[in-house]
């Protein structure tokens, strides 16, 4: 074993010099038949094990690296732990693994340093939250790239007392210096918080999601916008969104946008909306000609007053929820830059001329989804007759599809087919 | 020459009609016995609800009934067949065991188990598949070995066969001839019926059934179907429920739970809907679509035919693993019809006081239970199903299940139902409520589907105040469904390894499946030939080329290649999750597959380096773009 473990050493040590790969390989080979056995894994030259480590499941890795002082060396080389994902579950509330903490002490004791991309991932109890937390506050000696919480199943980080979860956060704004991505959707995170972010990452800061933070205020994101000229990505809920906020991202000094992801909720029925400018929006897409805009609206019918009324410049958008034909129909009027379209619910009133005018003026329209939307087949057809080929995705149910005297469902998906150049069918679910 | 003894066993497939296996087991017979096993231990400890034993206890009395006139009598044996049977083939002499084919996991262990036994007893065994309109494992074999995993595929499938047998005719005291079936004085106690009371139900207080089991029930229903108003059963059959809330109801020509059981012969709905079409649509020839209802159930049977873990999330390898939240408390509020939610709570209440709600209920509550709103695991809610809905078979309740939570075949999961929107736009005045929940009863159909929203004198006028005598919602949907969206859409991007901002295009294509039938049975006409009006105008050729072998693209060839599912294949890798949660959150550190390393590669910030090469390059992409580090 001893003399093994020497000839591993030895291994490693002409490895350092730098031979290369091929190089490597005849040289196990030489070194297995020698001994006229087959390789000993033992002498296998630490790049290669790297590689090999690289492509192992952590547990294995962990298991692996208890196989020779070798091993174990390679166990914890800084590569191996540039990216690490914690997941932080509990067995009560789910079915997935966490990560062993002991291994999450090792981590923060001899990798701390190494650490560049961290993710979280955290079921739906306060104990992983606040198990999340406590390792951040942790994190002092990192300097993270990216930093992504997510929650996997509901938000548990909003359970948390909001000075705890700032003041962990904080740490790693503090400390890193040079975070580039930041996932934060559904955290309590706040206006003061995010101006230590600005304050120590305002030239390295790329993305930033942060979705449902209700303790971040207008003000708040425009300072993120303000200062941080490398922002290329942001997704924030609609009560975020202001004129001052597309104008601050459309500044000369500003970078172009590429993703700009809004989500408009209704918390409240009958809640009802800010409008923002044409204006702004033509700041905004003069500034980055290519930037989408992603809007997911989750509203109740009519709630939709200030919305759709002025051109906007929206790629994608979703309708979570049953959307009135009247707005259906001023999005064909008002969006020229749509790319794919989404429509979860609609009134008992077929779609038809809806389609129509969104094929018409909706040049770019690549993709649409339609659930409970009652379209007439003549309309559906012409409707993919119209738009042809671009229509790379085309989803709807075949039971809202409603036969009329030119097509029934047996021929529509001959005739949708024939003018997609592909074969297509409408979805199905089970009527069992 | 040594006379037959025969025992026909019953398990599924309670009837006499369109049976090939018990006319076996009267073929040149001279006795027959027919048996059913009921096991009381399992009866008392079992999760199968009220409603089920009753269904299975009166479709015994039926058959029990039926073949009294045939001077016959139900053999109800109490306890295992594995332990008994062997003491039956001594005690009766008995010769050839007849059953129908179980192609469902644990049916087909059980009966490989009672075959072995048969054989050391010398027994002769006959099996006929009757409880499926074809061989399931025909189809597989047609599909290269592999269940297919889209219906469209199947539907494709089940064409490009010959059509189902016609259904049999029940036996006849003719047929019978000399067979006898020798009954002791005391066959009733030793082999009655038993009671729901003697197997521990309650049933004090217990309403009457809404769906009365047995044979005669069915056909009666079946019968109905045909008479003079088919035009009803049409609506019942084809059309989707609109504007009130009849349809939601149980209806008297309602099928399922008789198929489930077998009271009624796939084959002969099979035969009747043809019938039927024939004479509503004048002659034409009905499209395979007509038979789906009918289909859907065989598409379930085939999945889950080879596939013992059909039922679970792990271990299953056509189950998509999702992180489910584990959550007790809202999963009874959910089962007990105390959401919140009166659509929901309606439905869940018609489930357990009748056994049975419509499909398009069933959409409502399993998406709300899963990735619609309380992101609770299908397999919660498919044992719910389990024990309280009549027609819940292993496979078709599991296969169900898989779909509505989006966790297998290849679903679009944009479409979540709302439940406030969902109910209110098949039944706008709320009758449906009403009915199943009255404390809701007064409430005007303004509010009827989101009380809560009521001002507090309408809630007062309805006697009824939100929070008091009813549930506040337990969830908020908008909210719910901006987080389950959102989730779904990250699960089903890495399986694509889709990195895009579309919706729509997450989804994993499967362009194998989509394709027409199998080249090997080239001299097959596509089914869709059939549906050819005879007048179609004749720039419509196109469409006529389209699916003919002489026309397949390179694409066509290319699928048709691979033979095997997409899950052998190049699926393989994201369909079969080693470890529980690796397939939808691979570890940070790195998770070893070579697919989810190029996949990561470009800009997903959850993910693990790959080989120091793609390391370098990948990092580099990062610095580069950092800003899309998390653009998934």
């Amino acid at each position: 074993m001893k003399r093994g473990q020497k000839r591993v050493d030895e291994a490693e040590e002409r490895c350092v010099s730098g031979p290369g790969a091929p190089e490597v390989c005849k040289r196990v080979r030489r070194a297995g038949s020698e001994e006229g056995v087959s390789v000993d894994w033992r002498l296998l030259p630490e790049e290669i094990l790297l590689i090999i480590f690289q492509y192992l499941p952590l547990l294995d890795r962990a298991w692996a690296s208890q196989v020779c002082r070798g091993w174990n060396n390679i166990f914890h080389t800084p590569q191996l732990w540039r990216c690490f994902e914690f997941e932080l579950n509990q067995p009560a509330s789910s079915y997935l693994k966490a990560t062993h903490p002991d291994l999450i002490k090792q981590i923060i004791t001899r990798h701390s340093n190494h650490l560049q991309y961290v993710s979280f991932k955290v079921d739906s109890s306060t104990e992983s939250a606040e198990a999340a937390c406590d390792i951040l506050s942790q994190l002092v000696n990192c300097s993270l790239k990216t930093l992504g919480l997510i929650s996997t199943a509901r938000p548990s980080f909003m359970e948390l007392p909001k000075s705890h979860f700032i003041s962990a956060l904080t740490v790693v704004f503090v400390n890193s210096k040079s975070l580039s991505s930041l996932k934060i959707d559904d955290t309590p995170v706040d206006d003061p918080s995010l101006k230590v972010l600005v304050a120590n990452n305002s030239d390295t800061l790329k993305l930033l999601k942060m979705s449902s933070c209700p303790h971040v205020s207008p003000a708040g994101i425009l300072c993120v916008a303000d200062q941080c000229h490398g922002l290329r990505e942001l997704a924030l809920n609609y009560h975020l969104l202001s004129d001052e906020l597309l104008l601050a991202l459309s500044s000369e000094r500003h970078v172009h946008l590429e993703h700009l992801r809004i989500d408009v909720v209704s918390e409240t029925p009958g809640q009802t909306f800010h409008s923002i400018k044409k204006s702004s929006w033509d700041a905004m897409v003069r500034h980055s000609p290519q930037f989408n805009l992603v809007m997911y609206f989750f509203l109740y019918e009519n709630e939709f007053g200030p919305f759709f009324r002025d051109e906007v410049p929206v790629t994608h958008l979703y309708f979570g929820r049953s959307v009135s034909k009247e707005v259906l129909g001023r999005v064909g009027l008002t969006c020229p830059r749509l790319v794919e379209l989404v429509v979860c619910a609609n009134g008992l009133r077929p779609l038809d001329e809806e389609l129509i005018r969104i094929a018409e003026r909706c040049k770019h329209l690549s993709a649409i989804g339609l659930g409970e939307c009652e379209v007439s087949c003549s309309a559906f057809v012409e409707f993919v007759k119209m738009c042809g080929k671009r229509l790379s995705q085309l989803s709807i149910m075949e039971e809202v599809l409603m036969p009329d005297n030119q097509y029934g469902l047996d021929d529509i998906h001959w005739e949708v087919s024939k003018h997609l150049g592909r074969v297509w069918f409408p979805d199905m679910m089970p009527t069992w | 020459m040594s006379s037959i003894n025969s025992v026909h066993w019953f398990r599924k497939g309670l009837r006499l009609h369109d049976n090939p296996a018990l006319l076996e087991a009267l073929r040149g017979a001279q006795s027959l016995r027919c048996v059913y096993f009921l096991d009381p231990w399992f009866a008392g400890a079992s999760n199968l609800g009220v409603n089920r034993w009753r269904f299975l206890l009166q479709c015994l009395e039926d058959l029990d009934a039926s073949l009294r006139k045939l001077n016959s009598r139900l053999f109800v044996i109490r306890g295992q067949p594995a332990n008994i049977f062997p003491r039956l083939f001594k005690e009766w002499k008995v010769s050839r065991l007849t059953f129908e084919c179980d192609s469902e996991p644990f049916g087909k262990e059980r009966d490989a188990a009672i075959k072995k036994l048969a054989s050391e007893a010398g027994v002769e065994v006959i099996v006929k598949i009757s409880h499926t309109l074809y061989d399931l494992d025909r189809i597989i074999e047609l599909n290269g070995g592999q269940p297919p995993l889209t219906f469209k595929r199947f539907q494709t499938l089940a064409s490009s066969m010959e059509p189902p047998e016609p259904p049999l005719d029940p036996p006849t005291l003719e047929l019978m001839g000399n067979c006898v079936t020798p009954v002791s004085d005391n066959h009733t106690e030793k082999y009655g019926v038993p009671l729901l009371e003697e197997l521990g139900f309650d049933t004090e207080g217990l309403a009457p059934a809404v769906w009365p089991g047995g044979e005669s029930e069915a056909l009666r229903r079946m019968d109905r179907h045909l008479g003079p108003d088919s035009t009803a059963a049409w609506q019942e059959n084809f059309e989707r429920p609109k504007q009130n809330s009849s349809p939601l109801l149980a209806s008297p020509l309602g099928l399922s739970p008789y198929l489930r059981f077998g009271c009624l012969s796939c084959r002969l709905f099979h035969c009747k809907l043809t019938q039927l079409y024939k004479k509503v649509k004048k002659n034409a020839n009905p499209s395979i679509s007509l038979y789906d209802k009918l289909l859907w159930r065989e598409f379930f049977y085939t999945a889950a035919t080879n596939n013992p873990r059909f039922d679970r999330a792990e271990g299953n390898p056509i189950c998509i693993r999702i992180p489910w939240d584990r959550n007790a408390e809202a999963l009874a509020k959910w089962a007990e019809a105390r959401t919140g939610f009166p659509w929901i709570d309606a439905i869940m209440t018609q489930l357990r006081q009748e056994g049975w709600i419509h499909h398009l209920a069933r959409h409502a509550v399993a998406c709300f239970l899963t990735r619609g709103d309380l992101w609770i695991s299908w397999e919660e809610g498919m044992k719910v199903f389990e024990e309280l809905l009549l027609d819940a078979d292993w496979s078709v309740n599991a296969g169900s299940w898989l779909c509505h939570s989006c966790s297998s075949f290849f679903q679009q999961f944009f479409h979540c139902y709302c439940p406030v929107g969902f109910g209110r736009r098949i039944d706008p005045n709320g009758d449906f409520i009403r009915r199943y929940l009255p404390v809701l009863r007064d409430f005007p159909a303004k509010f009827i589907y989101d009380p809560w929203n009521a001002p507090e004198d309408v809630q007062l006028a309805a006697k009824c105040v939100i929070g008091v005598d009813y549930p506040k919602p337990m969830v908020n949907h908008a909210e719910a469904s901006r987080l389950n969206i959102e989730r779904m859409r990250q699960i089903y991007q890495q399986l694509s390894r889709y990195r895009g901002l579309s919706l729509l295009a997450a989804v994993p294509s499967n362009h194998t499946e989509d394709v027409g039938v199998n080249d090997a049975r080239g001299a097959t006409a596509p089914p869709e030939r059939r549906r050819m009006p005879c007048s179609a105008p004749p720039q419509l050729g196109v469409r006529r080329e389209q699916p003919g072998p002489k026309h397949r693209g390179s694409r066509y060839r290319h699928s048709l290649g691979h033979h095997t599912s997409p899950y052998t294949n190049h699926g393989h890798e994201f369909a079969v999750p080693q470890q529980p949660g690796r397939l939808s959150w691979p570890v940070g550190g790195g998770t070893g597959k070579k697919e989810r390393e190029v996949e990561h590669n470009g800009c997903h910030g959850d993910s693990g380096p790959s080989s120091s090469a793609q390391l370098k390059d990948y990092e580099k992409r990062r610095e580069d773009a950092g800003g899309v580090a998390f653009s998934s």
